[in-house]
């Protein structure tokens, strides 16, 4: 029967489980040879393997169109599936922007095509035409056409009425708005974080008050106006303890940040590392330290990617020069569970950053193992000893800071609606 | 003892990078050069059939004639690129523009580069020896190189105790960097002073105090450094006016007359006369900016000879 299967022996919380998958989806989910499998499905034996839902990547630039070179929906959900996410969203910064239906159909139709059986992806749109903070993108377009939020990742609006402008409309048609935040002013000409290391390196850096100033404007718009607002990529201390403030006060703000932001600071650019430059930039100890914990506790919702592939020629070149971005789909959760080994979350942590939290914010289907939940998980062989890299990442680009470097764990197999994509 | 010593390094990209040891080398051997200098003819065959690139894609014009003659003067065929006229204004990117250089197998590049970092770039990249001629805000190693050189010959060879204030722009100097480090390593005790908006953040980390008022920084000096005033920072909103800057910051006889009897003056040039130096000081007796221009050339001359037979031992 198709879509259907029994994987049995799975690590799930430490437990050993079988999931039995009718159409497509969860039929059972049971301690490990408690159930009868029955005989008219394919069986595959996880051998102990650790089972998760398939993750859930909100914030993810699959740069097609317009910059097939680094990455396109092909290339981009072949590293999703490889790294475990069964549902992406795709930022609005294409060329031409995703600022309207056309655009938004023509990325929906690509990855129907070329992943049929997912993973699937949920587009976000752009707050503004163009991206360019003056007037309002067409957001009830946007939304009917299967955009899933509202975004102008990549820049900040700068306009506070602006900005208070978008999360209205937005909210009219029930889409959140994801805020860059980024003081354009405080952070111009900026290329990385400003501080000792920026200043023994002689690259102009930009304060952590870019991002914290905007964070607060965001939470005091979002309480003046009831309406929720999500903060991506937090890289700070400063915006850590704005979000704890804003949710005691029950301000319907969420947050995300990335596994890069929980395992490197600033000294990573030493040496004038392009691969270590992304926007907002790496920080410092105090920083990692601030954010790792309120990724456990929660004040930070859920993690993402914001996988922004660069082909090598573009981060090849003089610090200053080289573009923004990591490129993360393929490492993710190989980095998640590097965290989970030194103790600074759990697996339990890991569903809940990546699958749950980003599932009920953004209104997602996701795999809960209930019955008639998408069978959407993937395996986690902890064992496998690999090197980031062209040869072995699935994205079209290599550019990350862990380059290079032996990682250990790596998803073995993955499954979305009970057909095997990876 | 200085038979023994070898030159180890491939490239010159920063002083951090040399021991003491290697800056007096470095700083002996520029002696023997600064005596040929003058010399009624001052040119050796030391570097006969040796070629030198200087690759200057930032506008300069001291540093690359500095450069230059001091190629020259060791009888090396110097090869002079900038960024108008070449591929780079082609769009040409600094790998490409470095590798087809590489083809032609130079002994050394000279790059002076607008991006922090550009020379260490080129020296990951390439087997010829690369000299930073200035990258960015980072760093320029002959210049504080042959600022220390300068001040040796003055100091008669003590550096210990001695005490030199850097004055001005220093959030965004390749020379005040590269001397801060070089003159702390030499046993000089450094003062900053410039403005708020001048200074760089985490500037207290450095190896030297750090003041923002002029009176007290230069108090008991030995020696003042002025850096030149970019007329930009002003455009950037760093600084309300250059009179407002000038009335504060520009070092004056009145200045100097509180610091250390005989303390010198220098300046890495070009000066701005009047708005970070007075004038009449620039020209009295304790200014010691052209023997600075001397002793580039000498300095020059020992990086590149270093760098030219680092595999003749």
């Amino acid at each position: 029967m198709t879509h259907s299967l029994c994987l049995k022996n799975a690590l799930y919380l430490g437990k050993p489980m079988d999931v039995h998958v009718r159409a497509g989806r969860i039929e059972k989910f049971v301690s490990a040879g408690s159930a009868e499998i029955s005989s008219d499905v394919p069986v595959h034996d996880a051998a102990g393997a650790i089972l998760f839902p398939s993750f859930i990547d909100a914030h993810v630039h699959l740069r097609e169109p317009g910059y097939e070179y680094k990455e396109d929906i092909r290339s981009g959900l072949e590293a999703a599936a490889y790294g475990g996410f069964g549902a992406v969203m795709p930022m609005a910064n294409t060329k031409p922007v995703n600022d309207n239906a056309a655009v938004t159909r023509l990325m929906l139709d690509k990855a129907a095509r070329h992943w049929p059986n997912g993973p699937r992806i949920f587009p976000v749109g752009a707050a503004t035409v163009g991206l360019e903070g003056a007037e309002l993108a067409p957001m009830a377009e946007l939304a009917a056409a299967g955009c899933v939020a509202i975004s102008n990742d990549g820049k900040g609006v700068s306009s506070a009425e602006m900005f208070r402008r978008c999360m209205e409309y937005a909210a009219n048609y029930g889409l959140i708005v994801i805020d860059h935040c980024e003081d354009a002013t405080l952070a111009k000409g900026a290329h990385m974080n400003e501080g000792k290391t920026s200043t023994a390196l002689g690259i102009k850096g930009q304060s952590v008050v870019a991002e914290a100033a905007q964070v607060a404007r965001d939470i005091l718009l979002a309480e003046y106006l009831g309406i929720p607002v999500h903060i991506a990529h937090v890289s700070c201390a400063q915006s850590v303890e704005l979000l704890a403030w804003a949710k005691s006060r029950g301000v319907p703000v969420t947050a995300e940040t990335c596994p890069h932001y929980l395992l490197l600071d600033d000294t990573a650019l030493m040496g004038y590392e392009p691969n270590a430059k992304v926007n907002p930039p790496l920080r410092t100890p105090k920083d990692v330290a601030a954010v790792r914990a309120a990724v456990k506790s929660g004040v930070i919702d859920m993690l993402v990617t914001d996988h922004a592939p660069h082909a090598a020629h573009e981060k090849e070149v003089p610090l200053d020069e080289a573009p923004n971005g990591i490129s993360g789909l393929d490492t993710a959760v190989t980095l998640t569970y590097a965290l989970i080994r030194e103790g600074a979350l759990d697996e339990a942590d890991g569903i809940r950053l990546w699958c749950e939290a980003p599932a009920r914010t953004f209104k997602l289907p996701r795999n809960g193992f209930e019955a008639g939940d998408p069978a959407d998980f993937f395996l986690f062989d902890p064992q496998i000893v690999w090197t980031p890299g062209p040869q072995t990442m699935h994205s079209k680009s290599a550019n990350t800071p862990f380059l290079g470097r032996e990682l250990r764990g790596r998803v073995c197999a993955h499954w979305i609606g009970g057909v095997r994509v990876a | 003892m200085e038979n023994r010593y070898t030159w180890r390094h491939k490239d010159l990209l920063d002083v951090v990078q040399l021991s003491l040891d290697d800056v007096e080398h470095l700083l002996n051997t520029a002696q023997q050069f600064y005596e040929i200098n003058a010399r009624p003819v001052k040119k050796v065959p030391t570097l006969k059939g040796r070629s030198v690139v200087l690759l200057f894609i930032e506008a300069s014009t001291r540093t690359k004639t500095s450069f230059d003659m001091a190629g020259k003067r060791l009888s090396a065929d110097t090869f002079a690129l900038a960024k108008s006229g070449s591929s780079m204004q082609k769009g040409e990117t600094l790998k490409d523009t470095a590798l087809t250089l590489q083809a032609m197998n130079p002994d050394v590049i000279v790059i002076r580069h607008s991006s922090s970092g550009a020379a260490q770039f080129l020296a990951q990249r390439l087997n010829c020896a690369v000299v930073n001629a200035g990258d960015g805000w980072h760093a320029h190693p002959t210049q504080a190189l042959l600022d220390a050189f300068t001040l040796r010959q003055r100091w008669e060879n003590r550096f210990a105790g001695k005490k030199a204030l850097i004055l001005g722009d220093i959030a965004h100097s390749r020379v005040a960097r590269s001397n801060v480090h070089l003159l702390a390593k030499l046993g000089v005790r450094v003062r900053l002073c410039a403005p708020r908006t001048l200074l760089p953040r985490g500037v207290e980390d450095w190896p030297a105090e750090v003041y923002t008022d002029i009176d007290a920084a230069v108090r008991d000096m030995d020696a003042v450094m002025c850096l030149r005033l970019q007329l930009e920072r002003q455009q950037a909103g760093l600084l309300p006016s250059l009179a407002e800057y000038s009335a504060r910051y520009c070092l004056t006889r009145r200045h100097m007359e509180s610091a250390a009897p005989g303390a010198l003056i220098l300046h890495p040039g070009p000066m701005n006369r009047g708005l970070e130096i007075a004038s009449d000081i620039a020209d009295s007796p304790e200014s010691v900016v052209l023997d600075q221009v001397s002793s580039g050339v000498a300095v020059r001359m020992a990086v590149l000879f270093l760098h030219a037979t680092r595999n003749e031992a």
